[in-house]
């Protein structure tokens, strides 16, 4: 079939949805709504529709990215604006049925936004809150707005119309248009894709191969699984793309298993392009054939590395090997092969869609276009955002992510997972793009963004990333095995209150033994996040080796839960959930902890009651606190 | 198992699929199965256990009924999932290096990543993903499903 038709008949579906005198209910069920109960309020929709034998159209879509909103619900009537609700229970969805669909209150102070066109009075346009506005959506365009399990929706929105321009190009002409959008690779190490696919379309032979890196494996890091669970056509599309620029003759995806919905939904989409003529056989009629297969990771962090990727194919130990030869010349199964992330074939087939010009419009003179980053940790609004190369960290943490939550102040921002570092906040304006983050001693990375508040210590974080490197080396190197367990060592007895000054010189060296020794990238970013934390925060090292304390109160060796006398009112709660009955207490008496039997689990802390907040912790310095039960309100300082 | 291997051809390159078929079926990868799948693909046992063992996915022993799985992510690390992760041991009463309760009701994993990161800390009990879990509601769900 022709693209045309193709688009005529996807169109035809997407009016008369459009046009239809039914409501439309959409609803975020991608892990994070899931996570959040979204799949409660799906039961609740189904239930109360049939109970009021009403009729609506339910479509379960991707996630917009503000996860901390979730679950999100979308209520479109007809002739009305899209509204889109956030933070929804079941409770809240039998209102708004009942208010909003049967009715027409549309129930402003429950709403987020508005999506799209149209006025409700008191509530704004999703796109003018203050998480979405700095936003450019480029890779993310259709998350969130349409059904990923069906690829009407994704070409009624300009899908598979890139492919069909690229198709009517040249391979040269369609490597040159990559080339001018000045697009680089969004797994991280930021190569250009346009030369790299060059260096495959030139390489000899007859078999070659194209690869999407799915395994999104970095701790922290979410933005392909979100882009292939709310629209896993833009990335089969510019895998077809991709495919027809340098002539590969098999495409593979490999996709991590942690991420199960990631993988159903491209199967389902994989299924659809093919039945459509748009992967596989005859491709739109052209001739071309281009099939695509999905291999699921099996759980081995180093599997992201290219090397190690294509072995993990061929059925062997994932262990990545010297380069050259780079795999353009010689990769899965000794042919060339091309490897790119889930998000630059993201980007590819928007760039199709419109064109490079548009495209390098976005961003910095060096680094162009957009990227997705993963927001989390102490940060109030977290989620999935897109933003143009070149916003600054302070945009993205303050404006985007709302600041730090619980009156706490930011310490650092962890960039680029367990290959990165932190950059703490006189970093803060720093424009984010692949040059500055690197002189800065961390990486762009696939785009994990964590921060770090005054309760994070940056030993035990530097500590917690070695834990995971060392863990997931595969061994094959000395620098890498070796170097990365000694390191690990040295922190975990600093962070014990073990560490001498000299440690740190030791950790220097060691880290450019790891950095310059190492055979892929793995070992060679995993001193990065001791490395920065040892420059941006040596106070807290010298704390932590000088005076045995843990300033930000982490570090289980150096800190000690006691129990504010002035504002425990003996409610016996921390005493019954302490599970090795380490406090002493009675009705209301001032509790106690015994730091002997403590093991520092921090229940009493958690269950402690927000309104006395009486666990607080300790490090470097005895609490003064009583030696025997005394009263509630009876405790005077010494 | 022969179902399983029926759906695949005799290469190579199908060997972690079918170890991940097969551990779906059985929960982990006995000594028999993979004497069965080095005669249809015509490798060594040895061969099978060096890449299975090389992924994290593989058991190679009984799991429980339950499979709890906390994440140990970056986010999940700041936001308390270390304390989760050991309060939940404590709950299923596991010494160090055990993954099993003695009476196979549940399997304890750590996870280094679920990507729902902005919900952490993350638990996850069979599939069902949970989200911003404290100490108090993973003993609750733990008791819930103990009796399921």
């Amino acid at each position: 079939m022709k693209y045309d038709e193709i688009r005529r008949q996807a169109m035809a579906e997407w009016t008369a949805l459009e046009n239809s005198s039914k409501p439309r209910i959409l609803i975020g069920t991608g892990t994070c709504g899931r996570a959040s109960g979204a799949l409660a309020v799906l039961e609740t929709i189904e239930k109360e529709l049939s109970k009021r034998k009403l009729e609506a159209t339910v479509i379960q879509v991707g996630c917009i990215g503000l996860c901390y909103v979730e679950p999100l619900v979308d209520i479109i009537k007809p002739n009305r604006p899209r509204i889109c609700y956030g933070s929804v229970t079941p409770e809240i969805m039998v209102k708004l049925i009942e208010d909003y669909i049967v009715n027409d209150n549309p129930h402003p102070e429950l709403a987020l936004g508005i999506v799209g066109e149209g006025i409700v009075e008191g509530i704004p346009n999703l796109f003018d809150l203050p998480m979405l506005k700095p936003q450019v959506r480029i890779a993310l365009r259709n998350c969130g707005h349409i059904d990923p399990e069906n690829i009407s929706h994704y070409i009624a929105r300009g899908g598979y119309s890139g492919l069909d321009r690229a198709l009517k190009m040249s391979a040269n002409e369609v490597i040159a248009e990559v080339k001018k959008s000045g697009l680089k690779g969004r797994g991280g190490a930021g190569f250009s894709t346009g030369i790299k696919w060059e260096l495959c379309q030139k390489a000899p032979g007859k078999e070659k191969y194209l690869i999407c890196n799915a395994d999104e494996g970095d701790p922290g890091a979410f933005m392909n699984r979100l882009l292939l669970e709310g629209d896993p056509n833009s990335v089969l599309e510019g895998m077809v793309i991709g495919a027809h620029a340098i002539g590969a003759t098999q495409g593979y995806i490999y996709c991590r298993a942690e991420k199960p919905l990631s993988i159903v939904r491209l199967r389902v989409a994989l299924k659809q392009a093919t039945e459509l003529g748009l992967i596989g056989q005859n491709i739109l009629d052209t001739g071309f054939n281009f099939p695509i297969e999905i291999r699921e990771g099996a759980g081995a962090f180093v599997c992201g590395e290219e090397t190690a990727l294509m072995l993990s194919i061929e059925g062997k130990r994932g262990m990545p090997r010297p380069r050259p030869p780079f795999p353009a010349v010689s990769g899965l199964w000794g042919k060339p092969t091309n490897i790119n992330n889930v998000e630059t074939w993201g980007d590819i087939s928007a760039i199709f869609q419109k064109d490079a010009d548009w495209y390098a419009g976005f961003g910095t003179s060096v680094s162009k276009g957009t990227k997705t980053f993963a927001l989390a940790g102490k940060v109030e609004r977290t989620g999935l955002i897109e933003v143009p190369l070149g916003t600054s960290l302070r945009r993205i943490i303050f404006d985007i992510g709302g600041g730090i939550p619980n009156g706490k102040t930011f310490k650092a921002i962890q960039t680029g997972g367990p290959s990165g570092g932190c950059l703490p906040a006189s970093l803060l304006d720093l424009p984010v793009d692949y040059e500055n983050l690197t002189k800065a001693g961390s990486i762009m990375g696939s785009g994990g963004m964590i921060v770090a508040d005054s309760g994070t210590c940056m030993v035990d974080l530097a500590k917690y990333f070695l834990t995971f490197t060392q863990a997931e080396s595969c061994g094959k190197c000395v620098p890498c095995r070796e170097g990365t367990m000694q390191m690990l060592q040295i922190l975990t007895d600093i962070t014990e209150g073990k560490g001498k000054l000299e440690d740190l010189d030791l950790l220097q060296d060691l880290a450019q033994g790891i950095k310059s020794g190492s055979l892929c990238a793995l070992g060679g970013g995993a001193p990065n996040p001791a490395l920065t934390t040892m420059k941006y925060f040596r106070d807290e090292y010298e704390a932590h080796i000088k005076e045995k304390r843990c300033p930000a109160g982490v570090c289980k060796a150096l800190i000690q839960y006691y129990i504010d006398p002035e504002k425990c009112q003996g409610c016996l709660i921390c005493m019954r959930n302490c599970p090795t009955n380490a406090i002493k207490g009675d009705k209301r008496m001032i509790h106690i902890i015994d730091p002997e039997k403590c093991i520092r689990c921090g229940v009493c802390a958690e269950v402690c009651p927000a309104r006395f907040d009486a666990v607080a912790k300790s490090s470097g310095v005895q609490p003064e606190t009583p030696k025997e039960l005394i009263p509630v309100g009876s405790w005077k300082k010494a | 198992m022969t179902d399983i291997l029926a759906q695949f051809t005799k290469e190579r390159a199908n060997l972690v699929p079918i170890l991940q078929k097969v551990q779906e079926k059985d929960g982990y990868i006995s000594p028999e199965a993979v004497k069965e799948i080095g005669g249809y693909l015509g490798i060594t046992g040895n061969d099978i256990y060096s890449v299975a063992s090389f992924y994290a996915q593989f058991r190679f022993e009984r799991q429980g009924k339950h499979t709890i799985k906390v994440c140990q992510g970056t986010a999940c690390h700041v936001r308390g999932g270390h304390q989760l992760l050991e309060a939940v041991e404590r709950e299923l009463c596991l010494p160090s290096g055990r993954s099993t309760t003695d009476d196979y009701q549940f399997t304890l994993e750590r996870v280094a990543c679920f990507g729902s990161c902005a919900l952490a800390p993350v638990m996850v009990v069979d599939s069902n993903v949970f989200g911003k879990v404290s100490i108090a509601q993973a003993k609750k769900l733990i008791s819930q499903y103990r009796e399921k």
